[in-house]
């Protein structure tokens, strides 16, 4: 008998735990789309390259494009439908609606996702890219906008709504810290 | 930052000119706002697209037994078995072989859709198309696009336009600018890739798609596929961008063929890959341009050659002479256009089509000019700011370019410039100002609206108008408010569906006045409607319009949105890096609705010039004719780290030509931006780059370290 | 994309036992590369061994002051850990300019090791490519190559590696740790990727079968003033145009020890070991810096359009190892 090429699977997203049959070839990102009806999490350009399928896997974020459902059994997975709490919007969705960080609204699920698992990135003390010094002792940095672009530089958005992006993520961390 | 729009415009007396928030912000923000991939259908089926992998030939045999054995494939569609299509079928009205898809076994160009496999599941269709094997009999291909191509034409599209004596201007100019300025085929990228459902139901063809305008996508389907229009319903509720690639995609042509022939609903979203292959690119064009002025920088001359390509199957003219029909004066003018027709995918519009990589040659030579004339490059436009139409000699609707430039060059700094080139350091970087000015063409094109009001006090507008994430909706329900003179909230909108009646698209930065006219005039008749009864019965009250009489009635004139736009730059000579710090953009694009989205949507269009001045750049081999960077690792747009903080504003205007004094503001924001970041660039080092993008390998090979 | 079956190991050994029984077998890492060529039909495995979950993950210091990391430590995980950031800050800043923060998350240092070239032939099955089919020919050579190799490519292939971490770890010495049905092995990096010769197929010299463990720094004081540069043609989230993990100990003004690798130059993390001899013992100057990039350039053949990365190699060693003297004089 050939191996078989279909895996039954539990997943647990946004809270609940679901059990399906999957074609071993399904991505994390088709099986949210076309298995679970999430549909928020969008397909740019499923190969890694433009951070729109962006969720977060045990709380960090990562592409869905590229791991394979069956390889995601056993993470917990946090989608753009379970960012907010219930009917009150998260910081950073509250403050991509009011200022205005998207045009189209395609990349803005990953967007969204990338900013909340940035801010915590962040706090934890990670260091990135556009920080000078990256040695342990160095004095941490602050989320300014060069952190903000370079952390964020996963997530193309071609209607051009960088500006605004940055300006969101910069006031969802400011407010993320007070009401932490 | 002095919020400028704030201080000079005259108080609203309703609710436009007041910033509000997107209609449909919080089902963007969380996830439940539906493209056209993500609605659900019973008893879907999936279809995957085959594309031709030679530069041109004919199909010999296509594999297609092979691949209906495999698991869950339904059908491979191809040019043996595809439904006829009516030949006269384009988007304007004539007939256009880029949608003649699988009507024959000739392949014009790499990358023409060839088949479509049909499957249960997505996966099992982009297995059955990977595993279809389809043989070609190959034939010499050109796929190189040139000036000096013996094939080049001058298009009856665009012939030459002139005024005066161009080379006796230049001849007796004691100061004369020759320059060529090379820009590459550029892709417009949006972040969703294009999809379509489609599928009959209740004797209706029923399609859910991503466009830029769903009643002409309707109307070109029914002449396509020899329909009934009204057989045909499109919707397209929420487009994930288009900057000019949403009209007929492919994917609703093989859609549409696929559910005719499979009786079942049919999805066909194109991968990446196939929306950099199938779905048109800008045009590479190589412009000389030619300016000739007095000693104090006056224009007698400007003369401007564009040579550029299209496909062999339809002519698309790419048209960079229109940035020069009317942005400045000149005792002569003359705009000429060449074509070559090569074995490569058909072009089309993208955002600013002509002005954008017109205004990087024509902006860049007026640089080279106000350096040559020691004018300073804003007072060069102040002083060539024309009266009227420099060639048609019209009026304008309103122009207040003067305005942009002045304000623009307060707000940026400007006056305490240092004119000389290569002499600002900050450690390894050559810092530089630049400018440009920007143009694009404004006017309504002929809408229908309905608005119903309600017993309940509420009213609903349909308008088949598109909302490609301009913010089309929010700004409508505005405009209709202060019609109806009731708060937003009494309001309730349907745009994106053909049945809503005949509406322009979402293109030519043309929706916003358009539609606003459409619906005021709805409006009004619907106040004179209320006007005669007492009270509202159950069904409602609708008043309509129809703008064709009115826009067919007005005055022919020169109605343009302008701008200008500074940039500062970071050049690292040693290393090729290019890094725009700040840019400032000022417009005069008629009455602004909506400050919030208006501002984000002029951004935006700067961000994508910033990408095409820096980034972007297809590239094809010339063996085969196929992208060797056609995917979103190797075609660069501008990130997130590229973007500085963009400031973009505006000046007062007002377009009496629509009720509303809208122009549009969609495209005007791409014009100008690469030419201001060329020059920037040439202030910091030194160099001129007349060749986008402007990539590291450019500033290594021209600029000393 | 294929069918495939799909296992989960939960042991090493059962690991390298699984793959051995597949005939079109690959490990499962963080799939950041393996699963993008699936899609595009680069790489059709049978049977995929999932890796991810054994007990591989992390970095620990050695005895001698050296790390250990292993096989599935996240790119993440990497680049933030305090003690790679104190004694290899090159290689943090490294992994930091690769990809984006949502890649990082996924992707797995032995992944990162098998990471294929990026060049656009051999991403695409309807074109020819001797490194995916061997003999069919390389287009590259004649056609695209603006960002292709200068250094150490052949006639049969002028892709480049494109990993930002290996260029840290060739400059550092990496030891990589593997296992087999057979039993454990090593390879020094500078072993690890073979010439490209008239095999560009054949791109590590790992046995058949192997599953790549840990890699190992040896100790290297020198490494704690260390830095990773990259160009790239956008500002972020993009693969290197040229780039250099560079390692610089200045006693007295003279190059006591120093450590240089470039990026994006050839088939292979590129260590510049002719640049270092020219150094070592010179003066910590930049006419010596840029002497020490001339000798290692020397050997550099640009092809048509490529050329321009002679300079951009050459500028990059003369201005971080500038930056690391002055830092070393602060």
């Amino acid at each position: 008998m050939p191996p078989t090429t279909r895996s039954d699977i539990s997943l647990r997203v946004n809270g609940e735990t679901h059990v399906l049959t999957v074609d071993n070839r399904t991505t994390l990102l088709d099986a949210l789309r076309e298995n679970l009806g999430l549909t928020g999490t969008k397909k740019g350009c499923d190969h890694g390259q433009c951070g729109a399928c962006t969720v977060l896997a045990d709380g960090r974020r990562a592409v869905s494009c590229l791991q394979l459902a069956v390889a995601a059994e056993g993470s917990d997975i946090t989608t753009i439908e379970g960012i907010a709490d219930g009917e009150d919007l998260h910081p950073v969705q509250e403050a991509f609606l009011e200022l205005d960080g998207y045009q189209c609204g395609y990349c803005t699920p990953g967007q969204i996702c990338s900013a909340v698992a940035v801010i915590k990135e962040h706090a934890a003390g990670w260091p990135s890219a556009a920080t000078a010094d990256v040695r342990p002792d160095a004095e941490p940095v602050p989320l300014d906008a060069a952190e903000i672009r370079e952390r964020m530089s996963g997530n193309l958005c071609r209607c051009g709504a960088y500006t605004a992006i940055v300006r969101a993520v910069a006031r969802a961390s400011d407010e993320t810290k007070v009401t932490a | 930052m002095t919020d400028l729009t704030e201080s000079i415009s005259a108080p609203p007396v309703g609710v436009v000119g007041t910033s509000h928030v997107r209609l449909e912000g919080r089902e963007k923000v969380t996830g439940a706002a539906r493209y056209a991939a993500d609605v659900p259908f019973e008893g879907l089926a999936h279809g995957s697209l085959v594309l031709a992998t030679v530069a041109r030939g004919r199909i010999t045999s296509i594999g297609v037994d092979d691949v209906l054995a495999m698991p869950g494939v339904l059908g491979v569609i191809h040019h043996g078995n595809a439904p006829r299509l009516n030949p006269e079928a384009g988007l304007l009205g004539t007939g256009d072989a880029t949608l003649q898809l699988l009507q024959d076994d000739r392949v014009p160009h790499v990358g023409r859709p060839v088949a479509l496999v049909v499957a249960e599941t997505a996966e099992q269709a982009r297995a059955g198309a990977d595993a279809l094997v389809v043989t070609y009999e190959e034939e010499e291909a050109d796929l190189v696009f040139s000036a000096d191509h013996p094939g080049s034409y001058t298009p009856a599209a665009a012939p030459e336009k002139h005024k005066g004596d161009v080379d006796a201007e230049l001849a007796a100019a004691p100061v004369v600018v020759d320059q060529r300025y090379t820009t590459p085929q550029e892709h417009h990228s949006a972040m969703e890739p294009h999809a379509s459902m489609a599928r009959w139901a209740d004797g209706r063809l029923e399609v859910v798609d991503s466009n830029q305008g769903s009643f002409l996508v309707s109307y070109v389907l029914s002449v396509l596929f020899r329909l009934d229009p009204g057989v045909v319903r499109v919707r397209a509720e929420h487009v994930g961008g288009g900057f000019g690639s949403k009209g007929i995609g492919p994917q609703l042509i093989l859609a549409v063929m696929a559910t005719t022939e499979l009786k079942r609903p049919v999805r066909v979203a194109l991968t990446r890959r196939q929306v950099f292959a199938t779905t048109g690119m800008r045009a590479a064009t190589d412009q000389r341009v030619r300016l000739g002025a007095d000693s104090t920088g006056r224009l007698r001359a400007i003369d401007h050659d564009t040579a550029t390509h299209t496909s062999t199957i339809h002519e698309f003219v790419e048209f960079p002479g229109e940035v020069t029909n009317a942005l400045y004066a000149a005792d002569a003018i003359r705009i000429r256009t060449s074509l070559v027709k090569v074995n490569l995918p058909t072009p089309t519009w993208m955002r600013a089509p002509g002005c954008a990589p017109g205004s990087f040659a024509l902006e860049s030579a007026m640089d080279e000019l106000a350096e040559a004339v020691g004018v300073d490059p804003v007072e060069l436009r102040l002083r060539n700011e024309p009266e009227v139409g420099p060639i048609s000699g019209l009026p304008f609707t309103s122009r207040n370019l003067v305005g942009c430039l002045t304000e623009g060059a307060r707000r940026f700094g400007w006056a305490d410039r240092d004119p000389r080139p290569g002499v600002r350091r900050e450690g390894r970087w050559l810092l530089g100002t630049g400018m440009a000015a920007g143009i694009y063409g404004a006017g309504s094109l002929p809408s229908t609206a309905a608005i119903t009001a309600h017993p309940d006090g509420t009213f609903t507008v349909g308008i088949g108008a598109a909302d490609i994430g301009t913010g089309a909706r929010t700004a409508l329900v505005l405009v209709a408010a202060d019609a109806l003179e009731v708060p937003t909230s009494a309001i309730r909108i349907d745009i994106a569906d053909s049945d809503l009646g005949q509406a322009w698209f979402a293109g030519g930065s043309r929706g916003t006045s358009s539609w606003t006219w459409a619906i005021t005039a709805a409006a009004t008749d619907l106040r004179e409607k209320l006007a005669d009864i007492a009270h509202i019965p159950a069904d409602g009250i609708t008043g309509r319009a129809d703008t064709a009489p009115l826009i067919g009635a007005l005055e022919q004139r020169e109605n343009h949105a302008h701008g200008a736009q500074f940039a500062e730059v970071a050049v690292d000579p040693s290393s090729g890096e290019v890094r725009v710090r700040r840019m400032l953009g000022i417009f005069a694009a008629g009455r602004i609705i909506n400050p919030l989205t208006t501002r984000s949507q002029l951004i935006g269009g700067m961000t994508m010039g910033i990408s095409m001045a820096l980034h972007e750049e297809g590239l094809r081999d010339a063996q085969f004719g196929g992208q060797v960077n056609g995917d979103l690792a190797g075609y660069h747009v501008s990130a997130h780290a590229d973007i500085p903080a963009i400031e973009a504003d505006w000046v007062p205007d007002y377009d009496p030509s629509n009720p509303s004094g809208v122009k549009g503001v969609g495209e005007v924001a791409i014009v100008g931006t690469a030419a201001a970041v060329a020059n920037a660039v040439w202030h910091a080092t030194g160099t001129r780059q007349r060749s986008l993008p402007i990539s590291l390998e450019r500033i290594l090979t021209t600029t000393n370290a | 994309m294929k069918e495939f079956a799909y296992s989960r190991a939960t042991g090493v050994e059962e690991a390298v036992s699984l793959l051995a029984g597949g005939s079109e077998a690959r490990f499962l890492g963080g799939g950041t590369n393996l699963v993008d060529l699936m899609k595009s039909g680069v790489e059709a495995p049978d049977l995929l061994v999932d890796v991810r979950g054994l007990p591989l993950g992390g970095v620990e210091v050695t005895a001698d002051g050296g790390l250990v990391i292993g096989a599935t430590t996240t790119n993440s995980d990497l680049a933030v850990h305090p003690e790679v950031r104190r004694r290899f800050p090159a290689l943090s800043q490294a992994v930091l300019a690769g990809a984006s923060g949502q890649l990082r998350n996924v992707a797995t240092v032995g992944g990162n090791l098998l990471q294929r070239t990026r060049c656009g032939y051999f991403a695409d099955t309807s074109r020819p490519c001797n490194k995916r089919v061997p003999g069919s020919g390389c287009p590259a050579i004649e056609g695209e190559h603006h960002n292709h190799a200068i250094l150490g490519w052949s006639d049969h292939c002028v892709a480049t590696n494109p990993s930002d971490m290996g260029v840290a770890l060739a400059a550092f010495d990496a030891v990589v740790s593997y296992e087999t049905v057979d039993g454990p092995g090593e390879l020094p990096l500078a072993e690890f990727y073979p010439a490209v010769g008239d095999t560009p197929h054949v791109e590590t010299a790992l046995p058949a079968g192997a599953l790549i463990t840990a890699v190992t720094l040896p100790a290297a004081p020198v490494a704690a003033r260390s830095r990773y540069r990259k160009v790239r043609e956008r500002a972020s989230y993009a693969f290197a145009t040229g780039s250099l993990a560079a390692a610089l100990d200045v006693r007295d003004g003279v190059v006591h020890e120093v450590r240089i690798a470039f990026g994006a130059v050839a088939s292979r993390p590129w260590r510049a070991r002719a640049a270092e001899l020219s150094l070592t013992g010179a003066p910590a100057t930049a006419e010596s810096f840029a002497a020490a990039a001339d000798a290692e350039l020397a050997a550099a053949k640009p092809l048509a359009h490529n050329g321009y990365k002679i300079p951009l190699l050459r500028n990059l060693v003369v201005s971080v190892l500038t930056e690391l003297a002055e830092e070393a004089a602060r």
